[in-house]
């Protein structure tokens, strides 16, 4: 009820406090784990290996956290990524370039983004139900282009894949001797690039905040001039777009368009934007705070497959209990906070 | 007769209209697409017993969970304004906690199946209920609180197994999930409309149904009307529970084993899926029942009519797509309101008329 009497400062600052939150819990995991575990953790490799892994995950989270933002949902994500690994893969193959196949990957995004931003805010019909048809769209067509995997057998693409950034002064010395730098693939300087945009967007320029205030109170933000339907259109718009370079990141890092692949990558991109602060009810959030919940998400598998526990049940339980324990917190702390500005 | 047949013409089916028309379009298609996708026919299955067979058997059968399903789902969804996405992983616990109790005696008499029913209930209700308290005691949003179970709850089914897929092999469980000796129906379907009616009845005798309103509606409002909107939101998500249970027996019983990754796998996107279509609003308040279970079968005859069209069963999603999309788009408030301003034109050059004489 009083949240929405003080409305203009409130997200902002929720959304600064959950950040927050995330950061000190992944600093004190990450150090947690260097502590007790050793190993792995020790190297700065291990880090890029996360990021490496998770490029495509941080992209896709970027763009369900500026969604969840204005308040809508977008499952479709991780069907157009796949769906969008496959037909570039099959295009390279077929003698396509790679410039083109950034066009396609790039259109195929931008037109789920186009239609299901279409349907949801100018036809009015439920965000949850059209991503859903989307998500089902995607993951059908993909298979439709083929039901085996394909691999990428394209040779200016492979030698693009293998270009790596090295950066010397974070390698080690493994076993045998031989010193190893530490290696980063491009896909995630494009991720962490998108992660500064997106936050430059949310935070400098009138359609970023246009998402806050749609997300915060619709019928408020309608009063203050903003187009909100145009709005939330665009936001599903950036979504889709985003969901495209991460299918082209994918496909990097992995070199190969499977049917399964991303499977139930929108769960975990929901997942990461709310560990890093993002509420669903819309108007809270911050594209930072996401990075560090994929971060969080991925050093919680990463310790639990180091510390021994090898039963492959133990990944997705502890990931629940994690998810709990910062759902659980989130809610205790904004309630705690409202409760207080009441008295 | 007479006014419920005007009612009709005037669109006062309301939430029923959408569902209705999709079936009649669907069943007009098959008719005219082959008309021996409606014959039924009477034939002896392994066991030797009379069994109909037929696709719209196949139709009714297939769609026993998630009919069942969408009830709970309906509840959930009018009194919390959101949706458990984590059916699918509930059921598979349930599945894994029935066949655990089924298989720890030497033999499965019909006192141990009941007995592993009400386990796998019990196991269901439980999870559920943790879903309910995080929505209704710490008031998050279901489809966050659910997801926690989304995520882990495959992996605690597995975990109950001990990480095996073990089989049953029983003829009571094997009249659960096909026919009962003497009866032509498939067994689901009989639950289905034991389910269905055990609804109707508490839905008569309680008012549960007006509660839930309300509380989806506005939960401030009902609280100061004395109803407990916590407790409404708990139990919405308990009988949701129960429904899991009988979902997750019934798909174990038809496989003759427990898969804890494939059994009921996207379940949960498809009850969603009834529900809108029974035109039920996803944001909570007024729902029918009766709509969500119309709506689950328009999914099965989808997916049937694709199957009988030879789409492979991987392809079909993207068909199913396309469906859904029209479907909505015909149900979207801004498509309704052009098409009520076009109709009221019609109408208003009559009305102008007689306006006209009255001055």
């Amino acid at each position: 009820m009083d949240k929405k009497k003080d409305f203009r400062r409130e997200p902002l600052t929720d959304t600064q406090l959950l950040m927050m939150i995330t950061v000190i819990i992944f600093l004190a995991m990450y150090f947690l784990a260097m502590a007790l575990l050793g190993g792995g953790f020790l190297h700065a490799q291990q880090i890029f290996d996360m990021l490496n892994d998770n490029a495509p995950l941080i992209i896709v989270s970027c763009g369900l956290t500026i969604v969840m933002i204005g308040g809508g949902i977008d499952i479709s994500v991780g069907a157009v990524t796949s769906l969008v690994v496959m037909s570039c893969v099959l295009f390279l193959n077929n003698g396509g370039n790679i410039f083109t196949s950034i066009l396609l990957a790039l259109g195929i995004g931008l037109a789920f983004g186009l239609v299901q931003g279409f349907l949801i805010s100018y036809l009015e019909i439920q965000p949850f139900i059209v991503t859903l048809a989307g998500m089902f769209f995607a993951r059908g067509m993909t298979t439709i282009l083929s039901v085996n995997p394909q691999k990428a057998e394209n040779g200016a693409f492979n030698a693009l894949r293998e270009k790596k950034i090295e950066i010397g002064f974070l390698g080690y010395t493994a076993k045998n001797g031989n010193f190893v730098p530490a290696r980063m693939e491009l896909g995630v300087v494009l991720a962490l690039l998108i992660v500064l945009v997106i936050f430059i967007l949310l935070r400098y320029f009138r359609l970023g905040r246009g998402f806050y205030a749609m997300g915060g109170n619709q019928q408020s933000a309608l009063m203050l001039g903003i187009n909100v339907k145009r709005t939330r259109f665009m936001s599903y718009v950036i979504s889709g777009l985003l969901s495209g370079i991460s299918g082209y990141v994918f496909m990097m890092h992995t070199g190969a368009g499977n049917a399964t692949n991303a499977a139930g990558m929108e769960m975990n991109a929901i997942a990461s934007s709310i560990i890093g602060g993002t509420l669903l009810t819309g108007g809270v959030g911050n594209v930072f705070g996401t990075f560090f919940g994929t971060m969080t998400l991925t050093t919680i598998k990463k310790i639990v497959v180091s510390s021994g526990l090898n039963e492959p049940w133990w990944q997705s339980i502890t990931t629940g209990g994690m998810l709990c324990f910062f759902i659980l917190l989130q809610s205790v702390v904004l309630g705690r906070r409202n409760r207080s500005k009441k008295v | 007769m007479k006014e419920k047949f005007m009612k009709f013409r005037k669109g006062g089916l309301g939430q029923l209209t959408i569902p209705l028309i999709a079936i009649a379009i669907l069943i007009l298609f098959n008719l005219i697409r082959d008309p021996g996708f409606f014959s039924i026919e009477i034939t002896h299955n392994n066991d030797g017993n009379a069994v109909l067979a037929g696709n719209l058997i196949s139709v009714i059968n297939g769609a026993s969970e998630l009919a069942v399903l969408a009830i709970g789902m309906t509840l959930v969804t009018a009194a919390c304004g959101g949706q458990d996405i984590s059916v699918g992983a509930a059921a598979a616990i349930a599945g894994s906690a029935f066949v655990k109790v089924l298989k720890s005696g030497p033999s499965i008499s019909g006192g141990t199946v009941l007995l592993a029913f009400l386990c796998a209930c019990i196991v269901a209700m439980l999870f559920a209920a943790f879903n309910g308290v995080l929505v209704a005691v710490f008031k998050i949003q279901p489809m966050i609180a659910t997801l926690i179970l989304y995520t882990c709850g495959r992996s605690i089914a597995y975990w109950i197994n001990g990480g095996a897929t073990p089989t049953v092999d029983s003829p009571i469980i094997r009249a659960i999930g096909r026919f009962i000796p003497g009866v032509p129906l498939p067994t689901p379907v009989l639950i289905v409309a034991g389910v269905t009616i055990l609804f109707m009845l508490i839905f008569h005798f309680t008012s549960l149904e007006l509660f839930t309103q309300s509380v989806g509606i506005n939960g401030s409002a009902a609280r100061l009307n004395g109803i407990n909107d916590t407790f409404i939101k708990l139990l919405s998500f308990i009988i949701l529970g129960f429904c899991v249970a009988v979902a997750g027996c019934i798909g174990v019983s038809r496989l003759e084993l427990i898969n804890h990754e494939t059994l009921l796998l996207d379940v949960e996107m498809d009850a969603i899926l009834a529900v809108a279509i029974g035109g039920n609003n996803l944001g909570g308040g007024k729902f029918k029942i009766s709509g969500s279970i119309i709506g689950a079968y328009v999914i099965q005859i989808l997916t049937t009519t694709l199957y009988a069209m030879k789409v492979s069963s991987t392809d079909v999603k993207a068909y199913k797509a396309v469906v859904i999309v029209l479907l909505v788009v015909i149900g979207s408030p801004v498509i309704k309101a052009k098409f009520a301003k076009l109709m009221a034109r019609g109408r208003s050059s009559k009305q102008r008329v007689s306006m006209k004489g009255a001055k």
